[in-house]
């Protein structure tokens, strides 16, 4: 459709000045968090209301023209990439809390709320939302709920998915649709579930209600440093194995932490291979038991050095070390490619192991950032955009780590999605039935298949051509593609 | 794989209609299966248990109380608390009826426990999603959306699920207190980071169960008041797995109402409160289906619990949007409507 066209279609139903498609105008929008693909899309749509964001869905999917939604654009899969052939349609200006319910303990957001905007709006009910990504100050509920993002603390108070009521959701077609309820459950299938992570592709979100929890009274961090990654990676399973769940459980390893410390000035140990911070949090009798119980545990593992923060201040400044790892980087590096595996924690040593030889041979440096309670990897790949032959280097390394995970058997991505970075991979972690279910499921959302087209899950074909190709029992699980 | 998976997917692979039951200890809730069903009792056993990376993978056929036996002895727990109406529930039965016991508030429910599953579709083909890790975002949560859904969407064979370590120490207060206050109350509680870990409400009782450390629940019963309840563990497994007297009624029918926890006492007349108020058991005369349009007034819904009933599904009827999107989503796994016919969602119009 000729740019033209489609932009007199749009302003029909939306004021133009919100209609932007001239080069300098869509430039910003260019790309998300995931620096490495760029492109333009044809035209921006920066709708404010239901009405205009249905209107521009039913205008696209007339003529066939591919929609991505954007939150905050912090995106680090790609997500949120626009298509070049399609409109993006910016969901900033949806930045209300529309309600907060203190005795129901939720919020009724729009999707253009950033996450930590709503912790801040509850605060003085004594209340949080609690899953808070490293980019809570910028990103919205709605790129959230489209990924799952966890954050430092959900490995206690779960995940997106675990913390969301109800979405309300415009399809493809620019009807409206409510998933979740005010109740803990709905009736029929669990819409909700599958909306959530579904990145862009299933609906826009319109509006959400969270969960929020009461403030715990107490929080208080250790930090400890090892000699050893393998005793650290230890020390993770054996607090758990003692029946503590921490408020939160981070690694980082020594290149890590030496750019954090060079960046925050957090007191992070520099002489250390590896270094954890382990939060607990409760009533001020529960945290002052788990405490003792965790140091005992840390200093029995092995630890070299262990310090508990001695105030709110202090504490605070630990996890903002942790919170800035991937600035931190950027500081050290040209450019960084930051990877999302997960893996079974028990193969912490032998995947670190791997990442180093790895590392020697891409001739790439790697830092570590670690989600050790729920053994999700954060490996920064550190490379020079500008150097063509270096950026082929450092996908192909990032490429490597995802499949050692698949193989330790993990998954491809945690919490930052699969959007166009992963596709490749998700031919490594499913079968072509498997694919073609996930194919499926969409068509029944969006049968037209205009929302974030390409992304998420890629065609059959996509894994023929890429030859990414899973060998199962000596089987290939795409022998049908053969032909191609 | 086993025969009994083989012989399923050949059948679907066959376009032959299929209805799966685990001991059909759930068989009340929903429609009467058209097929006659074939058991996946048979399809068990634990394939992976590791406690320090809290994951569980079992069959699904597996029975509950065997999963249970196995976690304690490891000093851990299933954290949704799936309620047993007989001895021999399956995981499957679980994870496919989706019902969370009173933990539910503390620790999530049974899909927020899932981590990954093993289904085979209307086409028979026997697909993974999933994993065994905590946080996995490839692809959609096929898992998630499986729970709850009866079966009909896939027959589950294998199931990972998060466990979590059992509390170190558990103790339950009581408080004598009429319906209104203790909603109240538990509303009130449910503001402040107490540990707790259950709270309902029976026969003018206010019941608060705290699980934490051993002087963090000391310390929040003083807090709370009332007295402590001996025999703290048979009135939990009583309200969780229904043995409890009120939730029989000569004559009436048990429904369940899923409702915002802070919808008012009055709006409905209930025998028992969970979940912190926000799951209430109602009984009503046989045959009066107005809880259903009461239920949505409210922002909620209505399950039917009685093993009386005989006609329809029982549940919640859908808005007609919902049920649209539901019945192309059942489609997209099921594509020719041949597994757990007549169970969960009413006929297409
Ligand atoms: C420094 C840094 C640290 C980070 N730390 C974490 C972390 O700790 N944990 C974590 O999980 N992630 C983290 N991220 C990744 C990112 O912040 C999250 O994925 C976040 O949820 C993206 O939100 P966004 O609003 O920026 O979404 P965008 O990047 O704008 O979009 C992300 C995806 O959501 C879709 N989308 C956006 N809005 C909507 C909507 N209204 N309806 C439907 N689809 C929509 C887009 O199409 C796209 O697919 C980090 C990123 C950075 C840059």
């Amino acid at each position: 459709m000729k740019t033209e066209i489609l932009v007199a279609a749009l302003a029909g139903g939306m004021s133009s000045n919100r209609v932007l498609h001239s080069s300098h105008e869509t430039a910003p929008y260019e790309c998300d968090g995931l620096t490495m693909f760029k492109a333009r899309p044809k035209v921006v749509v920066l709708p404010e209301t239901r009405e205009e964001v249905c209107y521009v869905l039913k205008v696209c999917q007339e003529n066939g023209v591919p929609v991505v939604a954007r939150g905050a654009g912090t995106g680090l899969s790609g997500g949120a990439l626009p298509h070049a052939e399609g409109v993006l349609m910016v969901m900033a200006k949806f930045n209300r809390i529309l309600a907060v319910d203190g005795d129901a303990r939720t919020a009724r957001v729009e999707p253009g709320v950033r996450n930590l905007a709503i912790s801040e709006a509850v605060s003085e009910l004594g209340l949080y939302y609690a899953p808070d990504p490293s980019s809570q100050i910028a990103c919205s509920i709605g790129g959230n709920i489209a990924e799952n993002s966890g954050g430092v603390h959900c490995l206690k108070y779960g995940l997106t998915v675990h913390n969301v009521l109800s979405v309300t959701l415009a399809l493809a077609d620019g009807s409206i649709v409510t998933v979740g309820s005010d109740a803990l459950d709905s009736p029929g299938y669990d819409l909700l579930a599958v909306t959530i992570g579904s990145e862009g592709l299933l609906g826009i979100v319109l509006e959400a209600t969270v969960k929020l929890l009461p403030k715990p009274e107490e929080m208080r961090v250790v930090m400890a440093a090892f000699d050893d990654v393998t005793k650290a990676g230890d020390s993770v399973g054996r607090i758990i194995a003692e029946g503590i769940i921490p408020a939160g459980l981070e690694m980082m390893d020594g290149p890590a932490v030496a750019a954090v410390e060079d960046f925050v000035k957090a007191g992070y140990p520099l002489d250390a291979e590896a270094m954890l911070l382990c939060e607990v949090d409760g009533t001020r009798d529960e945290v002052a038991e788990e405490l003792l119980k965790v140091e005992r545990i840390l200093k029995d593992s092995g630890a070299t050095m262990l310090r508990v923060a001695k105030d709110e201040a202090e504490r605070i400044l630990f996890w903002k070390g942790r919170k800035s790892a991937f600035p931190a980087v950027g500081r050290i590096s040209p450019d960084y490619y930051c990877m999302d595996g997960t893996i079974p924690r028990k193969h912490l040593s032998l995947v670190l192991t791997r990442m180093r030889e790895m590392s020697k041979r891409y001739a790439l440096r790697c830092a570590n950032v670690f989600h050790a309670g729920d053994g999700n990897l954060h490996p920064l790949i550190l490379f020079d955009a500008n150097d063509p032959e270096e950026l082929t280097r450092a996908e192909a390394f990032g490429a490597e780590i995802l499949e050692l995970c698949v193989e330790v058997g993990g998954t491809i991505t945690g919490e930052h999605g699969v959007g166009i970075e992963k596709i490749n991979e998700m031919c490594v972690q499913f079968s072509s039935d498997e694919l073609t279910q996930f194919h499926e499921l969409k068509a029944a959302f969006d049968p037209t298949g205009i929302l974030n087209p390409g992304k998420a899950v890629p065609t059959l074909n996509r894994c023929a051509e890429f030859g990414k190709m899973h060998i199962h029992k000596g089987q290939m699980p795409h022998p049908e593609l053969e032909r191609f | 794989m086993s025969d009994l998976i083989d012989m399923l997917a050949a059948r679907l692979k066959n376009k032959q209609p299929i209805s799966v039951i685990g001991s059909n200890t759930k068989g009340f809730l929903g429609g009467a299966l058209t097929d006659e069903p074939l058991s996946m009792r048979e399809h068990a056993g634990i394939v992976n248990y590791e406690p320090t990376e809290l994951v569980l993978t079992a069959k699904a056929g597996t029975a509950l109380s065997e999963i249970n036996t196995l976690l304690a002895k490891s000093g851990q727990m299933l954290p949704f608390e799936p309620p047993m109406f007989g001895e021999d529930s399956t995981l499957g039965g679980a994870m496919a009826s989706g019902l969370s016991g009173p933990r539910r508030i503390h620790l999530g429910s049974a899909r927020d426990a899932i981590l990954g599953l093993r289904l085979i579709n209307g086409l028979g083909q026997h697909l993974r999603f999933g994993g065994e890790v905590m946080k996995n975002v490839a692809g959609y949560d096929l898992s998630r959306l499986s729970v709850g859904a009866f079966g009909t969407l896939g027959i589950l064979t294998e199931i990972s699920v998060k466990v979590l370590p059992l509390p170190e120490q558990e103790r339950t207060q009581m408080l004598t207190y009429s319906n209104a206050r203790a909603l109240s109350e538990m509303i009130r509680i449910g503001r402040h980071p107490y540990p707790v870990s259950a709270m309902t409400w029976v026969n003018d009782m206010l019941y608060v169960r705290l699980s934490g450390t051993g002087r963090g629940v000391d310390a929040a019963a003083k807090a709370l008041g009332g007295e402590t309840l001996a025999n703290q563990k048979r009135y939990w497994n009583s309200i969780c797995h229904h043995m409890h007297p009120s939730f029989k009624q000569d004559q009436e029918w048990l429904w369940r109402l899923s409702v915002p926890p802070t919808t008012p006492i009055n709006s409905i007349p209930f025998e028992i409160l969970d979940w912190a108020g926000a799951q209430r058991w109602v009984h009503a005369a046989p045959f009066d289906y107005s809880l259903f349009e009461l239920a949505e007034s409210l922002g909620g819904h209505a399950t039917c619990f009685s093993s009386e009933r005989v006609e329809g599904t029982g549940m919640q009827p859908l808005k007609p949007l919902v049920m649209q999107l539901s019945h192309r989503v059942k489609k997209a796994l099921d594509p020719f409507g041949l597994i757990n016919r007549g169970r969960f969602l009413e006929e297409a119009s």
